[in-house]
């Protein structure tokens, strides 16, 4: 589904990402867990397309194409999906008409025809009941006066919406109480299949025990440190980064 | 300027006339040393020689703001009788400043000494129209004046005159347009009473052409529990002034003043804006929103005065400004000046970019980058638009925001 090789990248002349590797297959979810600071958010917007930073090595082959090569919105409709770690808010931009547009742009860039406005409707329906977004949210301005959950619950619905190939989910467990974690995680196994894979950043493990990752990977100072199956992150958990750090400098 | 034009033949009264052509005599155009022309520059309208020509309109289409509305229509000024209404509703008669008699035009509430504009308007009008809403009518169909310009270095000097009767309700749209002017100038005046207790919308919608000029001044006095609304929206005009100028003698009054403006090219549009609350327990609300594309320059100015003893006064001022590239730019300048303690007032003015992480936030779901920015905009100028009750205005509005821009806002 995607393969980064030695992935380089600076902003303002920083250098954050420095020589990151990852490959991961359909039907595969990952696990990128890390200190603050290590790089997560910054793979997941680069990956994304954000112009700030500079890509000075590397290549991310995505599904057969050359992903940097892409402006953002073609990684979108490609089937590129990110999950914010902070969702901005668009005050007067309501949430399903901006929704309406970007699946049609999506479907008129894939050569398909647009999308009936009662599918749409039943689309919306359907899937914000999975995330169970009030579908008053749904209609109101993007993000505008919801609470982080309900944020972070809007991101999983978009994603429910757009069907991606590969999502990336950036510490999208943040912030929120076991309820509204189980019910983002019970969103994403859900849309879980043989086709699409997820790449999940988080900070704590307890994400890991409602969306059960194939591989953990641990990213430190730009670079995926350590990789293994998913009790990694319990032992992540239990003796903390330093222990990566002292295994490093050993 | 002037030599090609020749006097007014309205029946206005003499008085007026001689202080309009004493003010023309001893007055030069403003320079951007005045004050209130600091950011407008009109140099250019005294190097035109106009005309003021009689032209015809072959095709209302494009014009038409409302289907169902009593429609007047003027070309550069002069009444066109078989493109307008013949049937004029109940509760309101409707006359051309032409057809009027002597005694019939009321004296002027505008201000003729030192007021170039103003003074131009009256000595050389060229037509207009009288509307008297009686008092208690509502009047369900709007009055629609469609004023085009036409033809090189045309001067239309166009005059609206509504008196709004005790208790009544009307609404009046005015649409100014150009079809193949070049240098042509729209020199318009309104002057407008809104009794007691009645209500007074105003809708203006501003498509002229990129090389016109237009200068408006809309000089309204409200009694008693009156509400007078206005909905300016500007779209195309080269240069653009509005003076907005209200006086609010009457107490438990609303006023609202909303403007939108979208500009591109090297499109020049100044909003001036003046709310003298002379009595206590009124309220006023200024809401003005502008895009500027390319190397347009806008121009906000609103002043609001609170005399001496007008306590209860809620006036509130904002305008917010987008500015779409590094060339364009906008002097923004809401202003109070209160002589009163009791009262609540504010103002606030914005300018920037759109926001930046919004954009890729949407272009990341899939938007192209073009839809995410017209989506923005329609989301920021909509508050305005959303002040807009007349459907009709509305979609008229929308249609020519797809034309002119390319934005589908609905
Ligand atoms: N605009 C910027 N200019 C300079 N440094 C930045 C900028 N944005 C982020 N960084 C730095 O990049 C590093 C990685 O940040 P980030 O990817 O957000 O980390 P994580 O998501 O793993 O917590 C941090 O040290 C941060 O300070
Ligand atoms: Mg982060």
């Amino acid at each position: 589904m995607i393969t980064i090789k030695n992935l380089h990248a600076s902003i303002n002349g920083k250098e954050i990402l420095k020589g990151l590797d990852l490959t991961v297959n359909a039907g595969e979810v990952h696990a990128i867990m890390g200190p603050n600071g290590a790089g997560k958010s910054t793979l997941a917007s680069v990956l994304a397309g954000r112009e700030d930073y500079e890509i000075t090595e590397g290549s991310v082959d995505f599904d057969g194409t050359d992903l940097l090569d892409m402006d953002t919105e073609d990684r979108a409709r490609e089937g590129l999906f990110l999950a914010f770690q902070y969702p901005v808010e668009i005050p007067g931009v309501s949430n399903i008409n901006f929704l309406r547009t970007a699946i049609n742009e999506i479907r008129e860039y894939k050569g398909e025809e647009a999308m009936s406005a009662k599918e749409f409707m039943a689309t919306v329906r359907e899937k914000s009941a999975l995330v169970e977004l009030d579908p008053k949210l749904a209609s109101r301005s993007v993000n505008e006066g919801f609470s982080g959950g309900e944020k972070k619950r809007n991101e999983i619905f978009q994603m429910a919406m757009l069907e991606p190939k590969l999502s990336i989910l950036d510490e999208t467990d943040s912030g929120l109480d076991i309820d509204a974690l189980r019910i983002v995680a019970n969103g994403v196994n859900t849309l879980k299949g043989d086709d699409n894979a997820s790449i999940v950043i988080t900070h704590y493990q307890r994400l890991l025990d409602y969306i059960v990752p194939d591989f953990v990977h641990v990213l430190y100072d730009g670079k995926i440190v350590k990789s293994g199956p998913k009790e990694l992150a319990l032992e992540l958990e239990e003796k903390g980064y330093d222990w990566i750090k002292e295994e490093m400098t050993l | 300027m002037l030599e090609g034009l020749t006097p007014t033949t309205i029946l206005l009264d003499e008085k007026e006339l001689n202080s309009a052509q004493d003010t023309l005599a001893k007055n030069q155009l403003p320079t951007t040393r005045m004050e209130a022309w600091k950011y407008t520059r009109v140099a250019k309208l005294g190097k035109t020689n106009y005309t003021s020509s009689e032209e015809t309109v072959v095709s209302m289409d494009a014009y038409r703001i409302a289907a169902d509305a009593t429609t007047f229509v003027f070309v550069n000024g002069h009444f066109s009788e078989e493109l307008s209404s013949d049937e004029i509703p109940a509760g309101v008669s409707i006359s051309p400043l032409s057809a009027c008699m002597e005694g019939e035009i009321a004296s002027t509430n505008l201000v003729l000494e030192g007021e170039i504009f103003n003074a131009l308007n009256t000595a050389f009008l060229t037509d207009g129209i009288l509307i008297d809403i009686e008092a208690k009518a509502t009047v369900e169909k709007p009055v629609q004046i469609i004023h085009v310009l036409k033809g090189e270095a045309t001067l239309s000097n166009f005059k609206t005159i509504i008196n709004a009767g005790d208790f009544s309700k009307a609404g009046v749209i005015q649409g100014f347009f150009a079809e193949d002017a070049d240098k042509a100038f729209a020199n318009v005046t309104s002057e407008i009473s809104v009794g007691t207790n009645a209500f007074l919308t105003i809708d203006k919608i501003q498509y002229e052409a990129e090389n016109t000029s237009h200068i408006s001044t809309e000089q309204v006095s409200q009694e008693n529990d009156s509400t007078f609304t206005i909905n300016t929206i500007t779209l195309n005009g080269g240069l653009v002034r509005n003076n907005l100028n209200i006086e609010v003698i009457g107490e438990n009054c609303e006023t609202n003043l909303n403007g939108a403006y979208l500009l591109k090219g090297k499109q020049h549009v100044d909003n001036h804006s003046v709310v003298d609350h002379k009595v206590p327990n009124c309220n006023s609300n200024e809401l003005y929103k502008g895009v500027i594309d390319d190397k347009g320059t806008a121009v906000f100015n609103g002043k609001v005065f609170v005399r001496p003893d007008a306590q209860k006064i809620n006036a509130f001022q904002s305008n917010g400004n987008v500015l779409m590239t590094d060339d364009a730019s906008v002097n923004s300048k809401p202003e109070l000046e209160i002589y009163a303690d009791d009262v609540k007032c504010s103002h606030g003015s914005t300018t920037g970019q759109l926001d930046e992480e919004a954009v890729f936030y949407l272009r990341a779901r899939g938007l192209s980058e073009k839809s995410a920015r017209k989506l923005m905009v329609s989301a920021f100028i909509g508050d305005v638009l959303d002040k807009i009750e007349n459907e009709d205005v509305l979609n008229f509005t929308h249609g020519l925001l797809k034309d002119r821009f390319g934005w589908d806002f609905e």
